[in-house]
């Protein structure tokens, strides 16, 4: 049976995708070496648009209120001019609401776009151009620590990486966040209240790193400005082991966290990268596998989720399972020694 | 049927769900049609596989395993048609799917209480998510209109009202908001747009919409006349726009609508299809109610004399959308289905946590426990939210109850593996209430949608498929309408079998009967009521009927309706272990 991969590597080349949301202007070159802080691309867009019915407003027949607008698509127009008159000898005349630019002029109607803001698209993460993707971004090659988590709050953010967690089921409390970790990433583990999240924003932090928080707490960590990623899910799950070890490893070292959201079609994840030197570049890694003994595993489902393992056997056919159901199962050896049965389902290879 | 009128060919059928891929293998056995096996494997519509086609090929793999026939060719791996001299492959090849993530619908209409509320049911029958609304009321400018539009990025837009010959101005002025919206996004998102609407606007609608729209179609009107409400049209438009929307957003389901000859249908649909087409078949009076709970859905169709009422429920889904099901209930409500001792809170993350890993399954009793409470919630709101949508002609008599019906046919993963039989049926009379007496059917290889795909085939296929017993009978229910204390004597049975021997039963209020009468079986059952009780029969009122046997036998539900649960946890607790002991534990 097919295996999906959770990505938890020390060293590993890693190929990412950054896009703008609408069209706009590629700034960085191919084979250009990024920093995270570097805008590679950039875009104008509407927030708003403005439609002004002419033929309405003048009260006359469409084809008769073409006549009468003034503007052309893709002009340009500044707030207050002049889009429409309807000429005779008590002409009137309508003024663009705002300042923006016309997209449809036509029909008896002007649409224009308003309110332009700016978008700049940061690298994010260190590396070098691998491929631009005209007027939408580019894809940017790097190495190092790839670590990939369950949920996060659609922000990304770089840092050094600073470990507050001493064991996997620790508990980060406000009390642990003070000045001496501002503009760092945090290592934490459960956060349990919304103090903790505040206190984050308070000092401010570029970043948290959990391995679970409560549900209730969803709504705050959406709104606030710092990327918050949780690698191992919701309630009160400590780290599992083998990001614990991989991450406390790397303290001090700059991180990028990259809390997106999970999409389970597109299949970004949030993700925290370590980058570190190569001489050889590592290989990509697979995004799945077959399952096969001796694979090292993470459970997604109580009463051992979140826990590391191996898989000792795999079972032929389908197996009674200790909650009724009857599945394609393995035995797993967690890493306590003990050995118990899993779905497949419930299983991903970590590599 | 005489043997002769069967066409003589193998049929592969394929259901692609969110978590699990299903295929089921019906090939003609002595003249008639049969459910010869199923194989079935994860699906892989979602990262990091991206391609329905592989799930598929291991389910067929699977299915390979169990029957000896070799279905996929060993140079090109693909399914074998026509069969082959040599016995491998299949005839046919048709499939449902109900894999990918909900459709964001944006719904239009100019009333908000007419046509706005079919494009409301229109929507609801198959795997929409609403993101916007649209209709006269609106107090938004039509620049604001469009905007809204453009930010909710719609897969889809129903567009609907006036009758047909009727309003036009103003439908004109919706369509004008809708297609500058269509044309503000990038090409390859446009949303696909269906109109069925005042039919006389057809051609203004092709004109303003048809070279911004991703796809457009036009159906007949679903409001006719202000009086006059009819889906069906539009629902198959609908379930065609849907597919190929699967096939832009989801790779391999061009594959397999090809595979299929274009016999590839939205799972919905397909199972609302199989219940109209048995309520025509079996001319039921009174109705024929259908649920399935999925990890993308839960659907409920009722079939009344051939007329479909079809809600599709991403927001009850057991997968993705778990966590937002606190969105549409109290915690509180969930928790009353709970047989074990835990918190509020520990639910609360259980669902989170759930909503994570969509396709994992309880691997403990514990949570097997669990997943059973939230699934009686969920399809018990599925069922109230699917009721109001009834014809009138199937109105309950009182605002809270259920009305009465002629059967009732349950699928999907959460029944299915409720782990027996009888916690199956526990499930669907805590989360569904029947009142009166009907046949409860299990859909345990969730064939019932594969038959309704199966159906353009060959209209043979499903009838003697499910004649020849492919669903487990659960049994007979009769379900109690009264008032009394707890314990109160309400109903005295008698049940005479075949070989003319007899068991009576005092039926006590707040409890479980159950009379064996295995399956295949018929047998006479007297009913008695006390107290006024409604037995089925109308309150008070006693009376003789033949019923059909099942795996648990005649089972009357005396608990009362609706079920009032006692307040007292440990004493609800206790009375739902009794329940569940006696249907088999």
């Amino acid at each position: 049976m097919l295996a999906p991969v959770l990505h938890i590597l020390p060293l590993v080349t890693i190929v990412r995708e950054r896009l703008l949301p609408v069209a706009g202007k590629v700034n960085a070159h191919l084979n250009q070496r990024v920093s995270p802080t570097d805008v590679i691309a950039e875009a104008n867009f509407a927030r708003e648009h403005a439609l002004i019915d002419v033929a309405r407003t003048f009260n006359v027949p469409v084809k008769l209120a073409d006549r009468m607008i003034k503007v052309n698509e893709r002009d340009r127009v500044a707030q207050g001019a002049l889009v429409a008159e309807s000429g005779g000898m008590f002409s009137r005349s309508i003024r663009a609401p705002r300042a923006g630019r016309v997209m449809v002029a036509g029909g008896g109607q002007i649409l224009m776009e308003v309110g332009d803001a700016k978008i700049e698209l940061r690298a994010g993460l260190p590396g070098v151009v691998a491929q631009i993707i005209p007027e939408k971004g580019v894809v940017i090659r790097t190495a190092g620590a790839l670590i990939q988590g369950v949920w996060g709050n659609g922000r990304i953010d770089n840092g050094s990486m600073i470990s507050l967690i001493e064991k996997p089921d620790d508990v980060l409390t406000a009390e642990r966040l003070d000045v001496s970790v501002r503009g760092s990433v945090i290592l934490g583990g459960h956060v349990r209240d919304a103090d903790t999240l505040r206190a984050a924003a308070d000092v401010p932090v570029r970043g948290l790193i959990l391995s679970s928080m409560y549900s209730s707490l969803l709504q705050l960590a959406y709104q606030m400005k710092y990327p918050i990623l949780v690698l191992d899910g919701f309630g009160a799950m400590p780290m599992n082991s083998a990001a614990f070890k991989l991450l406390t490893t790397n303290d001090k070292r700059d991180a990028t966290v990259n809390a997106e959201h999970f999409d389970r079609y597109n299949g970004n994840r949030p993700e925290v990268i370590i980058p570190l030197p190569v001489t050889n570049e590592p290989d990509e890694p697979n995004s799945y596998d077959t399952f096969a003994a001796g694979q090292i595993v993470r459970m997604k489902r109580p009463p051992h989720a979140g826990m590391i393992g191996s898989i000792a056997n795999l079972r032929p056919g389908l197996s009674d399972l200790p909650s009724g159901l009857r599945a394609a199962a393995a035995d797993v050896r967690l890493e306590n020694g003990e050995t118990v049965i899993a779905p497949l389902v419930n299983l991903e290879v970590v590599g | 049927m005489p043997a002769s009128l069967v066409q003589t060919e193998s049929i592969l059928a394929i259901d692609v769900g969110a978590s699990v891929t299903r295929v089921a293998l019906f090939d003609v056995v002595e003249g008639e049609y049969r459910f010869v096996a199923s194989g079935q494997a994860p699906s892989t519509a979602e990262a990091p596989f991206k391609n329905i086609g592989i799930g598929v090929r291991e389910a067929i793999q699977n299915l390979q395993g169990v029957t000896g026939t070799t279905l996929l060719g060993t140079q090109d791996n693909n399914i074998i048609t026509p069969s082959q001299p040599d016995g491998s492959g299949v005839d046919g090849v048709v499939a449902t799917m109900s894999a990918g993530p909900a459709v964001k619908t944006v719904i239009a209409g100019l009333l908000s209480d007419v046509s706005l509320q079919s494009a409301r049911r229109l929507a609801e029958s198959t795997y929409s998510r609403v993101v916007d609304t649209l209709d006269l009321s609106d107090k938004r400018r039509p620049d604001q209109q469009l905007d809204s539009i453009v930010r909710s990025r719609p897969d889809l837009v129903i567009l609907t009202g006036g009758t047909d010959g009727g309003a036009s101005r103003s439908m004109l002025k919706m369509l004008e908001a809708v297609g500058l919206a269509c044309y503000l996004m990038p090409g390859e998102k446009r949303p696909m747009v269906l109109y069925a609407g005042n039919h006389k606007l057809a051609g203004d609608v092709q004109e303003l919409l048809g070279g911004h729209a991703g796809k457009l179609q036009i159906s007949p009107n679903v409001r006719p006349s202000l009086e006059v409400e009819d889906l069906e049209p539009a629902s198959n438009v609908l379930a065609s726009l849907v597919t190929s929307l699967r096939q832009r957003q989801i790779k391999g389901v061009d594959e397999l609508y090809n595979a299929a000859a274009g016999n590839l249908l939205p799972t919905a649909y397909a199972q609302g299809r199989m219940i109209r087409f048995l309520s025509r078949l079996y001319e039921s009076t009174r109705g024929l109610l259908s649920v399935n709970m999925g990890a993308s859905a839960s659907t409920v169709a009722a079939g009344f004399n051939g007329e479909l009422a079809l809600g599709v429920y991403p927001q009850f889904g057991l997968g993705e959308n778990l966590g937002a099901i606190l969105q549409h209930t109290e915690i509180e409500q969930i928790m009353r289905w709970m047989q074990l001792d835990i918190s509020s809170n520990t639910l609360r993350e259980f669902l989170f946590q759930k909503s994570l890993y969509p396709s994992t399954i309880p691997a403990t009793q514990d949570e097997h426990a669990i997943m059973q409470a939230i699934a009686r919630q969920a399809l018990y709101l599925a069922v109230r939210v699917a009721q109001k949508n009834f014809p009138a002609s199937a109105r309950a008599s009182r605002a809270d109850l259920m009305p009465k019906l002629d059967l009732l046919i349950a699928g999907g993963g959460a029944i299915a593996d409720s782990g027996s039989v009888g916690k199956s049926l526990l499930l669907l009379l805590d989360a569904i209430q029947p009142v009166g007496i009907m046949p409860f059917l299990l859909d345990q290889n969730n064939l019932m949608p594969m038959l309704g795909a199966a159906a353009t085939r060959s209209h043979y296929l499903p009838v003697q498929v499910i004649e020849s017993g492919a669903f487990i009978g659960m049994g007979t229910v009769v379900s109690v309408i009264a008032s009394a204390n707890y314990g109160e004597t309400i109903l005295r049975a008698k049940l005479a079998y075949a070989d003319k021997t007899e068991v009576r039963a005092d039926v006590k209020f707040g409890g479980l009967e159950i009379i064996p009468l295995p399956s295949g079986q018929t047998a006479r059952l007297t009913l008695s009521p006390l107290r006024r009780a409604d037995a089925g029969l109308g309150a008070g009122r006693s009376g003789a009927i033949t019923v059909t046997g099942g795996a648990l036998g005649i089972v009357i539900d005396a608990r009362g309706r609706p079920l009032n649960l006692p307040a007292d946890a440990v004493r609800r607790r206790e009375l739902m272990k009794r329940w569940s002991h006696a249907v088999g534990g």
